[in-house]
Formats: structure tokens, C-alpha cells, sequence
């Protein structure tokens, strides 16, 4: 029992940082109808921003609320930035162009932003500062509640709070949920759609930022290639909760989250990655718009 | 022939024949019945290990491991596109990417083939003209099949599902078809490239291999043969023509400027180098506009 809650601590906080990182994809989606490949970069991106702000501000070795708010505030807003130039430089000139080219784009600028990373960051693992001590804020027999596993619960919530205050409340979230049923007539309505797609990269990007400096606190090494694989599940879990559906997102995010942790914890930990999309096929092939998806009948 | 080369260059050559195999046959699926499949690497990799462990277990001819791996492949593809190819578009692109992962997952933790250490030792076979053999028998069986019943109602499939389905055409049947063709060949392609590299590693039938034979069917053009092989040419070729950029500068700058042509590609020609024309089309309208 006291094992079987500890995974779901565990994989909560898994799940978290998967959501984080899956809102970006699903909100590109919702709008686009692009899987943004470049978007586990940006991801990357933010962890290492994060790794130089730190330095920069030489609060690398100063750990404490306010370093770990001001690190997370730069980073989310140099990634808004990446996000902005990757929307701006590389998806708009192909805003006609058949879906699969917009896609090639989007692996294209995946790979650049890696190897460039590769180049300016180094390619050897980095270890991530100490921005927030980690310390066990309840520990009830063998179950520990670590400090780390509340930010990381506390900051998606917040943000996740904040993101759906933005699209039920505010005039950009009507004109975001405008262009995502149909950006044709929103812009017959109105709405310059050009900005609201670079509105919902930059969010995008900004979670993605959080989720890197995240999971660069809790898995302190941090290097250009880190984001493929989670990227990879953070996007399964975007399709797992139905793609475009901001709910969902989260909802398949955490059953990723949890679902790993449990396979990891139970013994068949060299399968985790398999099992992901193990899932997601499952899933797919009996509920193909996914938990939350709403299934679009074609018509002639 | 071999003694033309020194052991580099024909190594490049024998890759770029393989990669052909594989740009070819994805093309049938992605370029030709409108599919979108990024697995192709765990197909070939099941080629791949199959022919390898017969060939070092069981000392079969080479020939036999190959079209062994590539039926096994093909069995594969039915199993994978039967249920997949009901759903569409990205969802259709997701499920073949995460088959392909497990099978990379799978074949990492199958301790007969080596598991992560990879596999030592097969027995070195193939080269130069097996390869190009069966590319010759890839671009010839798929150009052929273009033209018959089956091709067209591949391109139809491709061009419009609703209407192929009014014209009386089991949309996914031809879809499956499609698919178990394309996994044979990718199995072949595998098998020769286990033989010749005689080592063989889960990593490099990841997920970035599988991109990179999108990238040669978008390169060349969805649905031109000819397109496909000239762009698995140039994607295997680029990195190695960047490598003196390497040694005069100490950065590895290949993969920065692969993916910067890519990009800029897809923005200045984003049908590809070829669109869905053949070098018969191009040459047809050469002598049209000289006459």
C-alpha cells in the first residue's frame, strides 16, 4: 500500500510536467492542425535558459522560493520568444501549404534547434542548479512527499489555473477558440488570426519553459537531446486526452504519468517507453478522438 | 566493380541503395495512396534481425534470409496497418511512430538478438549488386503496380477516400495492401543493410531513422520514384560531402545545415524536388518543348 501510494505521488508528478508540456501541443493542434515537433525543443530550450539565467543572476548555489520564481519567470519568457520566431520564421510563409510539408518543417526545426544546441550548449549532459532545496515535507512510513513533488503539483496547477482563466474569460481566449473551430470565418469576423496563432505559440511555449525548468529541478542533468523522448509522450498524452481538447490534455497527461510510474515501479521498467504508446494505440484503436476527442464525421 | 572503390566509398554507395529501397517503398504508402506512416524503421528493423539470426543461427543462403526477413516484415505490416489504417492523418502518423518504437523496445529487450548490446557478428554478405538488385526490383515492382488496377485505386484512395469508396473500391483493403507491400521492401532493405554493416543495433531503427525516410519521400516528391531516389541519395550523401566542414572547423556543424536545408526546402519548394512527376515526364517535356 505504502508503495502503491508512493507511485502515485510519483506519477503525479510525472504527469504534471507531461501536461505542462502536452497544452503546447494540444493548443497548436486545436488551431493548426500541426503536430509542432519543435515544441520538446522549446521545452529543452527552457531548461537551459534557466541554467543560464541562474548563472547569470549567480543564484545557481542560492536555492529559495524567489530563485526558483525569477529563473521560472526568464525562462518562460525567453521561450515565449523562441516560440514567437519558430511560428513567425518557419510556420507562417507555409500557413497554405499541404499539412505534411508544415510537418517537415516542424522536424526540420526540431532537429535545428537540437544540434544547434548540441553546438552553442554542448553536447555532454549539464547539471541543472540548485534552485529549490528538496526536502521531504511529509514522510508517513515509506511514503515521501518531497518538497519538489509539491512545487512541481503547485506550479502546473497555477499555470493551468491561469491558461483556463485566459481562454474561458478573456477577449483573446473567445478569438483563440474562434480560430480553432474555424479560422476562416474568424477572420471574417474579425479576429486577426495571425496574431492569435502567435498568441497560442507563445503560450505554448511559456508552459513548455515551465515544464523544462521542472523537470530540470527534479532530474538535475539537462542536455540538447532531452526533450525527444518526452516530447514523444507528452504528444501521445495530447492525442491519448483527444488532440485539441485542453482538458484532455492534462486528464492524458496524467494517466501517462501514472501508468509509467507504475510500470517503472513494478518491475518492467525497460518496457516504460514501449508501454506509453502501448497505450496509446490501445486507446486509439478503440476511441480513435481519443478520452475527450470529439470524433469529426466526414462528410462529401 | 568493387575493386573501383576503396571500402568508403562503396560502404556510401551500398547505404544509398538501401536507403533507395526504403524511400521507394514508403513512397508507395505516404506518396502514392495518400497514407502518412512514420515506422518504416521498425519494419526494416524486423527485416533486419530476422535475416541476421537465421543467417548466423541456421547458416541459410542469403537469399532466403532476405525474402524471409522481408515476408516477416510484410506479416508485420498486415498485423500493424489492419487496425491502423482505419484512422487518418496525424492520428494514422502517431500510431505507425509508436509501433515503431515498440518494436525498437521490443528487439532491446529480446536477449537472443543481443538486446541493447546489439548484435555481433553475422556472417558479411550482400553488397554492391544484391543491393542494387532489389532497388531495381523495388522501383520496377512499385512503377508496375502503379500502373495496374491496384495503382490506380491507390491513387484514388489518395485523392479522395469518399469518392474511391462510391467507385466500389474497399478503400481499406487497398489501404492495407498498400502498407504490407511498402513493409516487405523495408524488410528486404533492413535485411541487406544487417548484412552488410554486419552489426546491428535497436538504436538505429529508432524514431530518427523513420524521419529520415519521410524526409527522402518529402524531398523528392509525394509520389515520384524518381524523386525518392535521387533524395536517398542526397540525405545519405549530404553528411558525409559536409564532413571536410568538419575537420576544418572542429564544430559538427552537418546536422545544423541538414536541417536548415530542410527547412528552407519546405519553404521555397514545398513540393518537393520532383512534385509527382518521373524523369519519363520531365524527359516527355524536354522533347516538346525542342520539337
Amino acid at each position: 500500500m505504502e508503495e502503491f501510494i508512493q507511485h502515485l505521488i510519483n506519477g503525479l508528478s510525472l504527469g504534471s510536467i507531461y501536461a505542462l508540456i502536452a497544452l503546447g501541443y494540444t493548443m497548436v493542434y486545436g488551431i493548426l492542425q500541426l503536430i509542432n515537433f519543435a515544441h520538446s525543443d522549446v521545452y529543452m530550450m527552457g531548461a537551459f535558459i534557466g541554467l543560464y539565467s541562474s548563472r547569470f543572476l549567480g543564484i545557481q548555489e542560492k536555492p529559495g522560493l524567489l530563485s526558483f520564481i525569477s529563473v521560472l519567470f526568464i525562462s518562460m519568457v525567453g521561450c515565449s520568444i523562441v516560440g514567437f520566431l519558430i511560428e513567425r520564421l518557419a510556420y507562417r510563409p507555409l500557413r497554405g501549404a499541404p499539412k505534411l510539408n508544415a510537418l517537415i518543417t516542424a522536424i526540420g526545426v526540431s532537429l535545428f534547434l537540437q544540434y544547434s544546441g548540441q553546438i552553442v550548449f554542448g553536447a555532454t549532459p549539464q547539471s541543472f542548479p540548485n534552485i529549490l532545496e528538496d526536502a521531504d515535507l511529509l514522510a508517513l512510513g515509506g511514503v515521501h512527499l518531497t518538497l519538489f513533488d509539491v512545487t512541481i503539483f503547485m506550479t502546473t496547477l497555477s499555470l493551468m489555473l491561469i491558461l483556463r482563466y485566459i481562454i474561458n474569460s478573456t477577449k483573446l481566449g473567445k478569438a483563440m477558440r474562434a480560430v480553432s473551430y474555424n479560422g476562416q470565418w474568424a477572420s471574417l469576423m474579425g479576429i486577426p488570426v495571425n496574431k492569435i496563432i502567435s498568441m497560442t505559440f507563445i503560450i505554448g511555449s511559456a508552459l513548455a519553459a515551465a515544464g523544462g525548468i521542472l523537470v530540470g529541478m527534479k532530474y538535475p542533468k539537462i542536455e540538447p537531446l532531452m526533450g525527444t523522448m518526452i516530447g514523444l509522450k507528452a504528444f501521445v498524452a495530447a492525442v491519448l486526452g483527444g488532440i485539441g481538447n485542453i482538458s484532455g490534455a492534462v486528464l492524458g497527461a496524467m494517466i501517462m504519468g501514472i501508468a509509467e510510474e507504475f510500470v517503472v515501479g513494478y518491475g518492467a521498467s525497460t518496457y516504460r517507453d514501449a508501454l506509453a504508446f502501448g497505450i496509446l494505440i490501445l486507446i486509439l484503436l478503440f476511441r480513435p478522438a481519443g478520452i475527450l476527442g470529439k470524433l469529426n464525421v466526414e462528410k462529401v | 566493380m568493387d575493386f573501383l572503390f576503396n571500402e568508403y566509398i562503396l560502404s556510401m554507395i551500398v547505404y544509398c541503395g538501401v536507403n533507395i529501397i526504403l524511400a521507394v517503398s514508403l513512397n508507395l504508402v505516404n506518396g502514392f495512396t495518400g497514407q502518412f506512416s512514420i515506422g518504416h524503421a521498425g519494419f526494416m528493423a524486423i527485416g533486419a534481425y530476422l535475416s541476421a539470426y537465421l543467417g548466423m543461427n541456421f547458416h541459410t543462403p542469403f537469399i532466403l534470409n532476405t525474402i524471409l526477413g522481408g515476408l516477416a516484415s510484410a506479416a508485420a505490416g498486415y498485423a500493424v496497418g489492419l487496425p491502423s489504417l482505419r484512422l487518418k492523418g496525424d492520428y494514422l502518423a502517431i500510431v505507425t511512430l509508436g509501433f515503431g518504437e515498440i518494436i525498437r523496445v521490443v528487439l532491446l529487450n529480446i536477449d537472443a538478438v543481443g538486446g541493447a548490446r546489439g548484435m555481433y557478428g553475422i556472417p558479411k554478405d550482400g553488397g554492391f549488386f544484391w543491393t542494387y538488385g532489389w532497388a531495381v526490383a523495388t522501383i520496377f515492382i512499385i512503377s508496375q503496380l502503379m500502373r495496374s488496377t491496384h495503382g490506380r485505386a491507390f491513387l484514388a484512395v489518395r485523392e479522395d477516400e469518399i469518392a474511391a469508396e462510391a467507385m466500389g473500391i474497399n478503400t481499406t483493403k487497398y489501404k492495407v495492401r498498400a502498407f504490407v507491400i511498402s513493409s516487405f521492401f523495408a524488410g528486404i532493405a533492413g535485411a541487406l543493410f544487417a548484412h552488410y554493416l554486419c552489426y546491428l543495433n535497436p538504436s538505429s531503427f529508432g524514431f530518427m531513422k523513420s524521419i529520415d525516410v519521410v524526409v527522402m519521400v518529402v524531398l523528392g516528391g509525394m509520389g515520384s520514384i524518381t524523386g525518392s531516389v535521387i533524395a536517398a541519395c542526397i540525405i545519405t550523401l549530404l553528411p558525409e560531402a559536409l564532413r571536410p566542414l568538419q575537420e576544418i572547423t572542429k564544430i559538427d556543424f552537418r546536422m545544423v545545415i541538414y536541417s536548415l536545408t530542410l527547412i528552407i526546402l519546405m519553404l521555397t519548394r514545398p513540393k518537393g524536388l520532383f512534385g509527382n512527376l518521373e524523369l519519363s515526364d520531365l524527359w516527355k517535356k524536354y522533347v516538346k518543348r525542342h520539337s
